[in-house]
C-alpha cells in the first residue's frame, strides 16, 4: 500500500513540475495545485498507512491509525484551498492587465 | 506556562480580523492599528525582560503537553526578534500613515498589515516544525496581498512571480515536514532534537536538513534562490518594501539558525560547511548586483540579499563569538535596511522617482533628510561607531579565530562594495545639481521623516552601547549553542 501511495506521489510531483515549467499562467496555477496534492498525500503515506484500523481510542490499543496526519493535512488543505483561490484571483488580474498569459512575454524589461 | 508569551501572535490577529470590520472607515483604523503595534511593542519588551530574568517561557496550548499539543517557546532570541519585528511594526505604520494612499487604506491594508507581524511573529515563537509552516502562510498570504495592493501592471507581473516561488517553496516546506514526521515520528522541535540524538544524523536524516535549508533559503533570499527578491521588492510602496526588506527575509534566517543550532547540530562538518559556502556565494553576488544597479530601491533590495550572507556566515563558523555576530547582525540589519528603505520612499515623495541618474542635489534642499541617510548608510557599510561595525567586527575576528580566511576576505571585500554602492546614492541623489523642481523642493517633509528619527538613533544607540548589546547577543549565541536549555523548558526534565 505505501508503494503504491509513493508512486502516486512521485507521479503528482511529475506532472506539477511539468506544468510549473510551462509558460503558460494558467498550466502554472494548475501545477501548484497538483503539488500541494502531492505534498499531502505524502503526510498521509509517511504517517503510516494502516488497514481498517480504528483511530486512537484508549491508552491499551493494539494497534490504531496514526489520527496526526490527518489533522496536518486538513490544516493543510485548507491553506493551499485558500492560496489556490488568491492565485487564481491573481492570475487573472495579471492576465487582464497585460493581455496575455505567456510568461516570455511576462518577463519585464530591463529599463523600468 | 506563561500566557503572555502568546500575547504578541494574538494582539494583532484578533485586531486584524475585528478590522475587517471596520473596513471604510479609515480614521478609525489608524487609531486602532497603531494602538496596536504599540501595545504589541510594550508586550514585547515585557516578554523580553521576563525571559532574560527567568529563563525561557513556555505556553502549551489547551493544556496538551508537549510533545503532545501544540507548544509556544520564547527564549532570550525569539524575544529579540519579536522585539524587532515590533520595533519595524510601528516605524513602518507611521510612515505608512503619511504616504499610503486611501484607496489602499480603503481595501484592507491594516488588517493585512497586522496579520502579516501576527504571522511573522508566531514564526518567531513557535516550537512545531508544522506549526511554524502554518504562521510561514499566515505571513505570507498577507505578504501577497500587500505586495500586490495597489495592483499596477508591474506589481501583477511581479507578484504573480513571488506568489508562485513562494507557494513553491511552502510546499517543499510541507514534503520536509512529512519526511520528518516519518523519519522521527514528531514534529515537536525540542522532541525532534532529543530523536536525532538517540538515533544519530544519519544519511536521511541530512537529506531532510538540506531539503528544509533550501525551503528556508528560498524563503530568506540565500544564493542561489534570491534571484525573486530585487524585483518583487521593488513594485510595493516604501511603507510596505521597508516591512518587508526589514522583516520577512529574516523570518527564513531564523528558521535557519534555529533548526541547525537546535536539531541538526550533529554533523556539523556537512552542514555548516555548506552553509558557509551559501553565505559566501551569498554576499559575493548580492553587492555585485548592488553595485550594477542605478536605482535606489533596487540597489537596497540587492542589498538585503548579501547581508543575509552575513548573519548565515555567523551560523556556518558556528561558534559563540560568530553567533553573536550573527545575531547582532540582524539586530543591526533589520532597523537599518528598514530605515533606508524609508529613505527611498521618502526621497521619491521629493522627486517623484527613484532613478538614481534623475536625482539630485537634495542635500541642499532637504539636508536632514540627508544627513539622516547618510548615518544609516555609512552605518550599513560598517564605518565605527555605527552599529553595522560593532556587528561585522565579532564575524571577521571569529571567521580569522577558526582560520575560515577565505570567507572572512569575501567579508571583508563585501564591506567594502557596500560603502562604495552607498556612497554612489548619496552622491548621485544627494550632491550635485538640483534635478527636482523648486516646487518639488519646498515640500515639507517633516511628518515623513518623523517615524524615521527613531530607527536612526536607534542604530547610533545600538553602535555607541555595543557593550551590553553584544553581551546580550553573546547570551542569546551561548544559549543557542546549549540546547539542552531549551529541550529541557519545553520537555519539562
Amino acid at each position: 500500500m505505501e508503494i503504491l501511495m509513493s508512486i502516486t506521489v512521485g507521479v503528482l510531483f511529475m506532472v506539477a513540475t511539468y506544468l510549473m515549467l510551462s509558460r503558460s499562467i494558467f498550466r502554472i496555477v494548475m501545477g501548484l495545485v497538483i503539488i500541494s496534492h502531492g505534498a499531502h498525500l505524502l503526510i498521509l503515506t509517511m504517517g503510516g498507512l494502516q488497514n481498517g484500523m480504528p483511530p486512537l481510542l484508549g491508552q491499551e490499543a493494539a494497534n490504531y491509525t496514526d489520527p496526526l496526519p490527518q489533522a496536518l493535512i486538513l490544516t493543510a488543505i485548507v491553506i493551499s484551498f485558500g492560496l489556490t483561490a488568491f492565485v487564481l484571483v491573481l492570475a487573472y488580474r495579471t492576465y487582464d492587465a497585460h493581455k496575455t498569459d505567456d510568461l516570455d512575454q511576462l518577463r519585464g524589461t530591463s529599463d523600468e | 506556562m506563561n500566557s503572555l508569551v502568546i500575547l504578541p501572535v494574538l494582539l494583532p490577529f484578533l485586531i486584524g480580523a475585528v478590522l475587517i470590520l471596520l473596513a471604510k472607515k479609515h480614521q478609525a483604523q489608524r487609531v486602532i492599528t497603531s494602538l496596536t503595534v504599540l501595545s504589541m511593542l510594550a508586550a514585547s519588551v515585557i516578554l523580553a525582560v521576563d525571559v532574560y530574568q527567568n529563563g525561557i517561557a513556555t505556553m502549551e496550548m489547551g493544556d496538551w503537553p508537549a510533545p503532545f499539543g501544540i507548544v509556544f517557546v520564547a527564549d532570550m532570541f525569539a524575544t529579540m526578534m519579536v522585539i524587532l519585528s515590533s520595533i519595524v511594526g510601528v516605524v513602518c505604520l507611521f510612515f505608512a500613515f503619511s504616504t499610503i494612499s486611501t484607496e489602499r487604506e480603503k481595501f484592507y491594508f491594516y488588517p493585512f498589515y497586522l496579520f502579516l507581524l501576527a504571522g511573522v511573529n508566531g514564526a518567531f515563537l513557535t516550537g512545531d516544525l508544522f506549526n511554524m509552516f502554518v504562521f510561514f502562510e499566515v505571513m505570507l498570504l498577507a505578504s501577497y496581498v500587500l505586495i500586490v495592493m495597489g495592483g499596477t501592471k508591474y506589481q501583477l507581473r511581479e507578484s504573480f512571480k513571488y506568489v508562485v516561488i513562494n507557494v513553491f517553496a511552502s510546499m517543499l516546506f510541507l514534503i520536509g515536514v512529512a519526511y520528518i514526521y516519518g523519519a522521527l515520528g514528531t514534529l515537536n522541535m525540542a522532541d525532534m532534537a532529543v530523536r536525532i540524538e538517540e538515533t544519530g544524523q544519519t544519511g536521511i536524516l541530512n537529506v531532510i536538513a538540506i531539503l528544509l535549508l533550501i525551503v528556508f533559503a528560498s524563503k530568506g533570499a540565500l544564493f542561489p534562490l534570491y534571484f525573486w527578491l530585487p524585483k518583487s521588492y521593488y513594485g510595493p510602496p516604501s511603507a510596505i518594501a521597508a516591512l518587508f526588506g526589514g522583516l520577512l527575509t529574516k523570518v527564513g534566517i531564523y528558521a535557519i539558525i534555529r533548526l541547525f543550532t537546535l536539531v541538526f547540530n550533529h554533523d556539523i562538518g556537512f552542514t555548516h560547511n555548506i552553509i558557509l559556502a551559501l553565505a559566501g556565494f551569498t554576499m559575493f553576488f548580492g553587492v555585485l548586483g548592488a553595485v550594477s544597479q542605478f536605482d535606489f530601491k533596487r540597489i537596497l533590495s540587492y542589498h538585503i540579499i548579501s547581508q543575509v550572507g552575513y548573519m548565515v556566515m555567523g551560523l556556518g563558523i558556528f561558534t559563540p563569538l560568530a553567533l553573536a555576530g550573527a545575531i547582532y547582525y540582524i539586530a543591526h540589519h533589520i532597523i537599518v535596511k528598514s530605515a533606508l528603505f524609508l529613505f527611498s520612499g521618502a526621497t521619491e515623495s521629493i522627486t517623484g522617482t527613484t532613478d538614481l541618474k534623475k536625482m539630485g542635489g537634495i542635500l541642499k534642499t532637504h539636508p536632514l533628510l540627508a544627513w539622516m541617510f547618510f548615518i544609516t548608510a555609512v552605518s550599513l557599510a560598517g564605518i565605527p561607531p555605527l552599529s553595522g561595525f560593532f556587528s561585522k567586527f565579532p564575524l571577521i575576528l571569529s571567521g580569522m579565530q577558526e582560520g575560515r580566511y577565505i570567507i572572512t576576505a569575501v567579508a571583508l571585500l563585501v564591506g567594502l562594495l557596500t560603502l562604495f554602492s552607498m556612497l554612489k546614492i548619496f552622491i548621485y541623489a544627494f550632491w550635485g545639481e538640483q534635478k527636482h523642481t523648486d516646487e518639488q523642493a519646498a515640500k515639507k517633509i517633516g511628518p515623513i521623516l518623523l517615524p524615521i528619527v527613531p530607527m536612526v538613533l536607534l542604530t547610533i544607540i545600538l553602535g555607541f552601547a555595543a557593550e551590553p548589546i553584544f553581551s546580550y547577543s553573546y547570551g542569546i549565541a551561548e544559549e543557542l549553542l546549549e540546547p539542552s536549555i531549551y529541550i529541557n523548558s519545553v520537555l519539562g526534565e
